[in-house]
């Protein structure tokens, strides 16, 4: 078992054609993921990837077609909430967004329906997730994993890519790695992984990482005090040492209501009970000191 | 991107919004002619306003009040040309001092957590709303748009009767609504009126009261700003730092900190990270800098130009996990950029994930100093400062 991805995901890779898209699509199938799609308006009837697989016009021809049950879109920031769109209303269920620099109230109307339809939007602007030795959708490299019991969320890219490193490195395995995406607006939260993670019965033990800014971490950790009490859990907050940050007027603070720096989400963490790591490199220790055997 | 108070009355102008005329001004001469002609208009007084992106300028004594040509002439000439944190004013607004009856906050903002626009409206207005918040939560009055629909004229009668403007309801559901408008029309992040105010006026008619936008926040967000070439045209060069600017045009995300550690990193957040565990590891880092995903090499020899521009930078970290940034792209672009560098600073390099093994080869043939692990490489860049016999912060 995993969460999001495995190895039931028949995959849809929207813009397989780009460069960014055939390149990490390419990793994707190297890695073992089933990708049964690409989706590139105009070039339908056309195949990617040295001809492994169908390139098709619409997402509903793809989901016809090929029973994709699952979408990685590389577009443009300018066309990606419809390319979003265009999945969900193809019957898509998990549908991740690598594109960056998408507007914020681009997306507002986006998730909303995203939400109303009971899809699942994971980004924008996210790596992506693995769950190892099933399946690897977006653009986390693959060396860094193993396969294991221990869930990981994030909120960076590369961050991820550096603490996932260290715990293979210390041989702790994974059952799913997902990177949420740091836009403003995403598709889905800390809080909504770990509801996914404490279903999961091969997730035996958890790992957050967060950043300051926002509620996002402190959200998560309250459920996780209630629902997740009993999970060796560890946790690594960058930012400790970031200025103030520049980015919203006043009633951006209100809404954080006082939180959003790195001692309020290390303490809303370490009250849940997770072990919180001064350097992603000391995540493995403290998963072991947690109590986690694997 | 902030915009100054002239630029964002202007946007909220153009969404119909009530926002009382005014003048922006360059120097005192103009300030004099702007307020002539204000109080020609039969204003008693007109307030000039320093016109600048920080907050607190009425506290710095960037706002003032005149009643005469020659008054504001000298009011201007006091304001143009001083300092507010750190800042040097250049322009002043230029409008009508207003007969203020009651002061009321209102804005407009995107609520990350809820993903929705939020309103937020307070009958205490003109003063800092983040002590509202803290002093009387409850003052504060919240209404989110509907995602799919936008703000509902329900919604905003609901803010307006809450806030206690029933008295002006026709004029405070317009300018709910014209917050909502100006933000979606321009793709702002914030659009705040503090204080939207009630004000008496003279007319032919007698004296009548109503209901303005005194004051004008706007913040934009920067993904959007390709499609609204009009606004980036709003950016003040006098305000921005060159680096910061070249940065940009760059696609690198930039701050420049105190410390003598240059760090180049691909991702906010493990950038954040090599800041931290460079302070851990007893050092300061000189910047965050963020290089982004899919950087070419001539993506790197601006980065590391930035870098050294800043003469405290006594090391450099480079921090690489390559995702879409492929390491042998950087390692092409460290190496060329040190062809080109005009100082000698050490250089520890880290750069592992995506074509790391080619990255590696590339930066041994040129003799690189390289870490394999991110605690390392920190350790190395403090050590490496310290030996260039500066002070690295360690133990202030």
């Amino acid at each position: 078992m995993s969460i999001l991805i495995g190895r039931d995901t028949r995959l849809v890779v929207q813009g397989i054609t780009g460069r960014e898209g055939e390149f990490h699509a390419r990793a994707m199938q190297a890695y073992g993921t089933s990708i049964v799609a690409g989706m590139t308006p105009g070039k339908g009837g056309q195949t990617a990837l040295d001809g492994t697989v169908p390139v098709f016009d619409t997402m509903q021809a793809a989901v016809r077609e090929t029973g994709a049950n699952t979408s990685c879109i590389f577009v443009p920031a300018g066309g990606a909430p419809d390319a979003i769109l265009e999945a969900v209303a193809a019957g898509i269920d998990t549908i991740f967004c690598i594109t960056e620099g998408i507007p914020a109230l681009d997306m507002v109307p986006v998730v909303e329906v995203v939400r109303l339809t009971g899809a699942r939007l994971i980004g924008p602007n996210c790596p992506g997730a693995t769950s190892p030795g099933q399946a690897k959708v977006g653009i986390i490299p693959a060396s860094v994993h193993r396969e294991g019991n221990v869930g990981v969320v994030s909120r960076s890219g590369t961050l991820t890519y550096e603490a996932v490193q260290a715990m293979t490195d210390a041989g702790i395995g994974q059952s799913t790695c997902v990177g949420i995406g740091g836009d403003p607006v995403i598709g889905t939260t800390f809080l909504d992984v770990l509801k996914l993670f404490a279903a999961d019965p091969d997730t035996r033990a958890l790992v957050l990482i967060g950043e300051i800014g926002g509620a996002a971490e402190e959200e998560a950790a309250a459920w996780a005090a209630e629902h997740l009490r009993d999970i060796p859990k560890a946790a690594f907050i960058a930012g400790r040492t970031a200025p103030e940050g520049k980015r919203m007027g006043h009633a951006g603070a209100i809404i954080s209501g006082g939180s959003g720096t790195a001692a309020s989400k290390v303490a809303a963490l370490e009250a849940a009970g997770f072990r919180v790591a001064g350097s992603p490199t000391e995540l493995p220790a403290l998963l072991r000191e947690a109590g986690y055997r694997g | 991107m902030k915009i100054q108070e002239a630029d964002a009355k202007g946007l909220l102008l153009a969404q119909g919004l009530p926002v009382p005329d005014w003048s922006v001004a360059h120097s005192p001469a103009e300030a004099r002619a702007a307020a002539e002609s204000i109080l020609a208009g039969g204003a008693e007084r007109v307030v000039i306003k320093a016109q600048v992106l920080v907050g607190g300028r009425g506290k710095a004594g960037g706002v003032k009040l005149a009643g005469t040509a020659d008054e504001a002439e000298a009011v201007a000439g006091s304001i143009l040309g001083m300092t507010i944190k750190g800042i040097t004013v250049r322009k002043v607004l230029v409008a009508a001092a207003a007969d203020i009856v009651k002061e009321y906050y209102l804005s407009a903002v995107l609520d990350r957590a809820a993903r929705r626009i939020l309103l937020m409206g307070s009958a205490e207005g003109g003063v800092e709303i983040e002590q509202v918040a803290v002093d009387h939560p409850e003052a504060i009055i919240t209404i989110h748009a509907d995602p799919l629909l936008g703000l509902q004229d329900w919604q905003a009668r609901d803010l307006a009767f809450r806030m206690g403007l029933g008295g002006h309801l026709k004029a405070a559901v317009g300018v709910a609504r014209g917050l909502v408008r100006t933000m979606l029309a321009n793709d702002a992040d914030l659009v705040e009126i503090n204080p939207l105010a009630i004000v008496r006026e003279t007319t032919t008619d007698g004296t009548i009261e109503r209901l303005v936008c005194l004051d004008a926040k706007v913040t934009l967000d920067d993904s959007a700003l390709p499609r609204h070439p009009g606004l980036e045209a709003l950016r003040d060069p006098d305000e921005e730092d060159p680096a910061d600017a070249r940065a940009r045009e760059a696609g690198i995300s930039f701050i420049r900190l105190d410390g003598t550690i240059g760090c180049m990193v691909n991702g906010a957040g493990l950038a954040m990270t090599t800041m931290d565990l460079v302070k851990r590891a007893g050092g300061e880092p000189a910047n965050f800098l963020d290089i982004g995903g899919g950087a070419k090499a001539d993506k790197v020899a601006t980065a590391m130009a930035l870098i050294l521009e800043d003469p405290k930078v006594s090391a450099i970290l480079v921090n690489i996990f390559g995702g879409i940034t492929r390491g042998d792209e950087v390692a092409r672009g460290l190496i060329e950029a040190r062809a080109r560098q005009t100082r000698s600073v050490p250089m520890v390099v880290r750069i592992v994930g995506t074509n790391a093994a080619e990255a590696a080869d590339l930066l041994r043939a040129a003799k690189f100093e390289t870490a394999t692990s991110l605690d390392d490489a920190a350790a190395k860049a403090v050590a490496a400062s310290r030996s260039m016999g500066t002070s690295t912060g360690a133990g202030r």
